[in-house]
């Protein structure tokens, strides 16, 4: 069976959900070979995760040059992979760091690029939903080796065991890829919510909010869920960028999103529109976003939201 | 200096967005330059403002409507157009558009001289891959710093922002360069009634393939690396169920959510 390269996204020791994910698409193509850069320390721990997931081989390359310059060398990486190993496939994570190494091994390997894949057929055949969410695509590559990126949370992962070899490999990393210098790095607090495109459960605010997320944040917290903000929010200033749920921002895929006080703009249910359940609290009953909604309530979100949480508590 | 914007061509998000038969995006429809493009526009033209001597021109790579993108960029304020137009183009994918984008900036640089900055949007309102600006930089092996929420240029070196989620980078580059900007870095300017008068008489160079010096299989249908084989409407979502608040809106949405055991 031949091989499918996956490009594995960690930290500090801890290989993302959207990797598992990736494994567990590789799996129905393939034999998954993961590729790990810069886990140091961490590789076996990381490797043995992998190999949970059905990583038969962990490529692993140690180079600062991965870290210190942008997506260009971990591309001349995979390139040189793709040469070696001849795979059927490459899949990375829809992130931004994975649909850039997509784009430039595509130029590199003169091969066809999917993006943004919600699942993969064993027949490489990818499914895009398109157009917030309007309407399912079904593609596939027709030139080179096949690169694709999937959204996360478009599949559940599932455990199974695989050898999980470990093989330290490396390439010549040319001077033309070093040459978007990462100067410096500044981490964001962490709030101890879970991460917004792996929760099971979003809670967001929008301008209804009036800048008073409490409401918002406390009925997270009962559901353990995490934060989404409308862009109408973040560009208020009222919560970070880095929780805008929509075209602009994350695509979330949840169990369960609840929408407070967002009217339901077409480029915010281009990021939310897949949800499982979709549930609403907004004054308007005109709201484009009821059109979604399993359950939605005409309402004032500052009674209905800590009554809701109340409700949740006690039902605790 | 002289910066190069892309700008694309897109369907009104606003408007019915669908599919023609043969599976590509229809594209009679209402269109627009695509809303993300404006942040390239305008921070390719306030670069321009700060710096001594500066053009901006503005490349589309589409179909005839699509030069109504370039005029775009010509009313905010760009100097020059460039608009790419071939029926060969037709149904091209990413890979053949950057090869097309890429050619398109080395026949500026025959035509005009070194173009020393590419400034793009974060993804287009449609396709939304995000990729065309890192495979034209990879063409043109020029550096890229890519989904800037900040730029600043300084002579010869470009910083950005970069705003992960666990993280901000700082990158520096050094021109020529190719840099991209997500919709946080700005507020696009809106043309003024100046801006659309003075536009009618600005510079629009339209090319073919051929003038570029590519043949008719490096984008299109001949040139597709990639192939949609069905296109579904997803079915409307069925209707839920929707309740006004009476003072028990809360518990009500409870029941509804422990009904589905989702608490
Ligand atoms: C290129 C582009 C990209 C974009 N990307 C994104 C994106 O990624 N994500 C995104 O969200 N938007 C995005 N937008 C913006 C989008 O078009 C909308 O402007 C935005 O989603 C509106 O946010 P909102 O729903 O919070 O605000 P509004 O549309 O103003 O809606 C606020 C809602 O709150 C309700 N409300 C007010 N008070 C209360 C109350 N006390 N209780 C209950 N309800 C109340 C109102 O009835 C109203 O429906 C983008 C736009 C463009 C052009």
């Amino acid at each position: 069976m031949s091989e499918v390269l996956v490009y594995a996204d960690h930290a500090n020791g801890k290989v993302a959900k959207s990797t598992f994910e990736l494994l567990t698409l590789a799996r129905r193509i393939g034999t998954p070979v993961a590729v790990v850069l810069n886990a140091g320390d961490s590789a076996s721990q990381v490797a043995a995760a992998l190999a949970e997931y059905g990583a038969e081989t962990v490529l692993t390359a140690d180079d600062s040059v991965y870290s210190d310059y942008l997506v260009a060398p971990a591309a001349e990486l995979l390139a040189s992979l793709v040469d070696s190993r001849s795979p059927a496939a490459v899949l990375l994570s829809s992130s931004f760091e994975g649909k850039e190494i997509a784009g430039r091994l595509s130029v590199k390997t003169d091969s066809g690029v999917i993006t943004d894949a919600v699942d993969i057929d064993s027949d490489l055949v990818a499914t895009q939903s398109v157009f917030a969410g309007g309407y399912t695509v079904r593609g596939k590559v027709t030139q080179g080796t096949p690169i694709l990126t999937v959204k996360p949370n478009s599949v559940a992962p599932e455990a199974s065991a695989a050898a999980g070899a470990v093989e330290a490999v490396s390439a010549e990393i040319s001077d033309a890829a070093k040459t978007a210098k990462v100067v410096s790095t500044e981490d964001k607090p962490q709030t101890g919510r879970p991460n917004l495109t792996e929760a099971a459960i979003v809670v967001s605010g929008g301008r209804g909010t009036g800048g008073d997320f409490g409401p918002v944040e406390t009925l997270a917290d009962s559901l353990g869920a995490a934060v989404g903000a409308s862009r109408a929010a973040v560009d208020a200033g009222w919560y970070p960028h880095a929780n805008q749920v929509g075209q602009t921002g994350k695509t979330v895929s949840p169990q369960l999103y609840v929408a407070a006080g967002i009217s339901g703009a077409i480029q915010h249910r281009a990021g939310m529109q897949t949800s499982k359940t979709i549930v609403a609290i907004n004054k308007d009953d005109e709201a484009p976003i009821f059109e979604l909604v399993d359950f939605g309530v005409v309402g004032d979100l500052f009674q209905v939201l800590p009554q809701a949480t109340e409700a949740i508590n006690s039902h605790k | 200096m002289r910066i190069a914007v892309f700008v694309k061509y897109v369907p009104d998000a606003a408007g019915d967005r669908s599919f023609t038969d043969d599976n590509t995006v229809d594209r009679s429809v209402d269109g627009l330059l695509s809303e993300l493009d404006e942040y390239a526009v305008e921070e390719a033209l306030s670069i321009a403002d700060d710096a001594d001597d500066a053009e901006v021109i503005a490349v589309t790579v589409g179909p005839d409507d699509a030069v109504d993108a370039v005029r775009k960029a010509l009313q905010m304020g760009a100097d020059s157009g460039v608009h790419v137009v071939d029926d060969s183009l037709a149904a091209s994918d990413a890979l053949g558009t950057s090869k097309v984008l890429a050619a398109t900036v080395r026949k500026i640089e025959e035509e005009e001289g070194p173009v020393d900055l590419v400034v793009t949007g974060m993804a287009s309102t449609d396709g939304s891959m995000s990729v065309v600006p890192v495979q034209v930089a990879e063409l043109l092996g020029r550096p890229a710093a890519t989904f800037a929420s900040e730029v600043s240029v300084d002579g010869q070196t470009v910083k950005i922002r970069r705003d992960g989620d666990t993280a901000s980078q700082h990158i520096e580059v050094t021109l020529p360069a190719l840099v991209s900007v997500t919709d946080q870095i700005n507020e696009p300017r809106y043309p003024s009634f100046k801006g659309i008068m003075a536009a009618k008489k600005k510079p629009l160079e339209e090319y073919e393939l051929a003038d570029l010096g590519l043949s008719a299989d490096v984008a299109g249908t001949a040139g597709a690396t990639t192939e949609v084989l069905e296109v579904t409407a997803r079915p409307p979502r069925s209707a839920g169920e929707i309740i006004t608040d009476d003072g028990d809106g809360g518990t009500k949405l409870v029941e509804f959510l422990a009904g589905q055991k989702l608490v």
